[in-house]
């Protein structure tokens, strides 16, 4: 029994398949940004050899800070990100969860932004500190719109906070983006994990030609590893969770279904890396006023019309 | 060859470090990132912060005020490091090499080299080819 969890975690949808499909999709990322400015872009390995190389550089610590927070927020943040990727994970290829598995995800989503700012705030550095308070700034404005957009499958599953229960629902009942409710809430949905994963219109704690990498700045060698790393494994979880909240997940009956499954979880990446290359970084309060004046509220009418039915 | 010194060929990530140099190897520089020459294709990449950086590319006549710096900045960079001399002012200070500021030593006395790459400036292919011939001392 141990042994199949211990799998679930390390293995299958876990750590080592989620982290070397993150690579590709990283890779997938990269190319596709490289080719919309008519550039060649990095070879299919690049991001393995990235990793590969930050594991035998030296550490830094910064003299007179906390090391103990330093060293330890990329591993919280990791940890984080891998039990999230198990949970969806699991839910998406074997269907199966633990009860009230939403509620838990959207907490150890913040536990990743959290570990983020205590790590940048821990060093001491300027820039760092910046970039933590923008981090903190942009997590009070995206997670308001993040929650009521997951509110929406919810309320249409019938008020059931389970992954497999609305997976369960859309079976019966035809997926959720196809009701009027579900469209807005899902559009809603990818601007936020935009923000989430800090990509670019919303890259603005790491805005690499501002404050130069902001929160990541002081970390080398193996820490900065760890932060890289969960952020590829968020490429390949952030979608996925989209797809099994509104688009019905995947199913093996068939190989058209499966690749059917694919192409929704491709789709929207590639939306994703298409935003981020057309679009400029925005400053804070610019980010602020638009999920507060305009995501938040378009959500609460998505929650509003998916109380009415609709 | 060791496994290491064979994958850090293939993902190098570059710093920027500008010792008083009159901005025009610093442009060539930037050059290198355009989709003209594109160095991505090698995994060469540019970053911002010193603590991410292989390898450090120096250009200009290192000033009296900037000497401690640069030292300052090569101690900061996690090892294993590399630097790279851009442009004769690393080496002889070009046109600059009467300058009452300039600290009077080729680069590799202040802080150790393991290329320089002459040109005023060097040409962005020069550039790819010293970077890649200082990859081919790896062992």
């Amino acid at each position: 029994m141990i042994f199949k969890y211990l799998f679930y975690l390390l293995i299958f949808p876990g750590f080592l398949f989620v982290s070397v499909f993150g690579m590709i999709v990283g890779w997938v990322d990269r190319k596709v940004s490289a080719r919309v400015q008519f550039r060649v872009g990095p070879p299919f390995f690049q991001n393995f050899y990235d990793i590969f190389k930050l594991w035998g550089k030296e550490v830094i610590l910064v003299k007179n800070s906390p090391y103990f927070i330093f060293v330890i927020a990329p591993i919280i943040a990791f940890a984080s990100v891998l039990i999230t990727s198990t949970l969806v994970g699991t839910a998406f290829f074997f269907n199966l969860g633990i009860g009230g598995d939403l509620i838990f995800i959207i907490y150890l989503m913040i536990i990743y932004s959290v570990a983020l700012i205590l790590g940048a705030s821990s060093t001491g550095n300027i820039y760092s500190s910046i970039g933590a308070g923008r981090e903190m700034k942009l997590l009070l404005s995206d997670e308001l719109a993040f929650i009521l957009v997951i509110l929406v499958p919810i309320i249409h599953a019938g008020y059931k906070i389970d992954l497999i229960q609305i997976l369960d629902y859309q079976q019966v009942n035809g997926m959720i983006i196809g009701s009027a409710s579900g469209i807005i809430a899902f559009i809603v949905g990818i601007i936020c994990l935009q923000a989430k994963m800090a990509m670019v219109p919303f890259d603005i704690p790491e805005a690499e030609t501002e404050i130069i990498e902001g929160t990541l700045i002081e970390y080398s060698g193996p820490l900065l590893a760890f932060w890289k790393l969960s952020h590829f494994m968020m490429y390949v979880f952030m979608p996925l969770l989209l797809v099994i909240l509104f688009w019905g997940g995947i199913s093996f009956a068939s190989i058209g279904s499966i690749i059917a499954g694919v192409l929704k979880y491709l789709l929207i990446v590639v939306i994703m890396i298409l935003i981020k290359n057309t679009n400029p970084r925005v400053r804070i309060d610019t980010a602020i006023i638009f999920f507060w004046k305009y995501a938040s509220p378009l959500a609460l009418i998505a929650v509003i019309l998916a109380i009415l039915g609709a | 060859m060791s496994l290491y010194n064979k994958i850090i060929k293939k993902s190098i990530w570059v710093f920027h470090a500008s010792a008083s140099p009159c901005n025009n190897c610093d442009i060539e520089i930037l050059d290198l990132i355009t989709p003209g020459y594109d160095i991505e294709r090698f995994g060469i990449k540019l970053v911002g912060s010193v603590r991410h950086a292989d390898v450090l590319l120096v250009t200009g006549i290192v000033s009296h005020k900037v000497a401690p710096r640069i030292k300052q900045l090569y101690e900061q960079a996690p090892k294993p490091v590399f630097v790279v001399g851009i442009g004769t002012c690393t080496i002889g200070g070009a046109t600059f090499k009467q300058s009452y500021n300039r600290a009077g030593a080729p680069l590799d006395k202040i802080i150790p080299v393991n290329a320089f790459i002459p040109g005023c400036p060097p040409k962005p292919e020069a550039m790819i080819d010293g970077i890649v011939k200082l990859l081919g001392t790896l062992k």
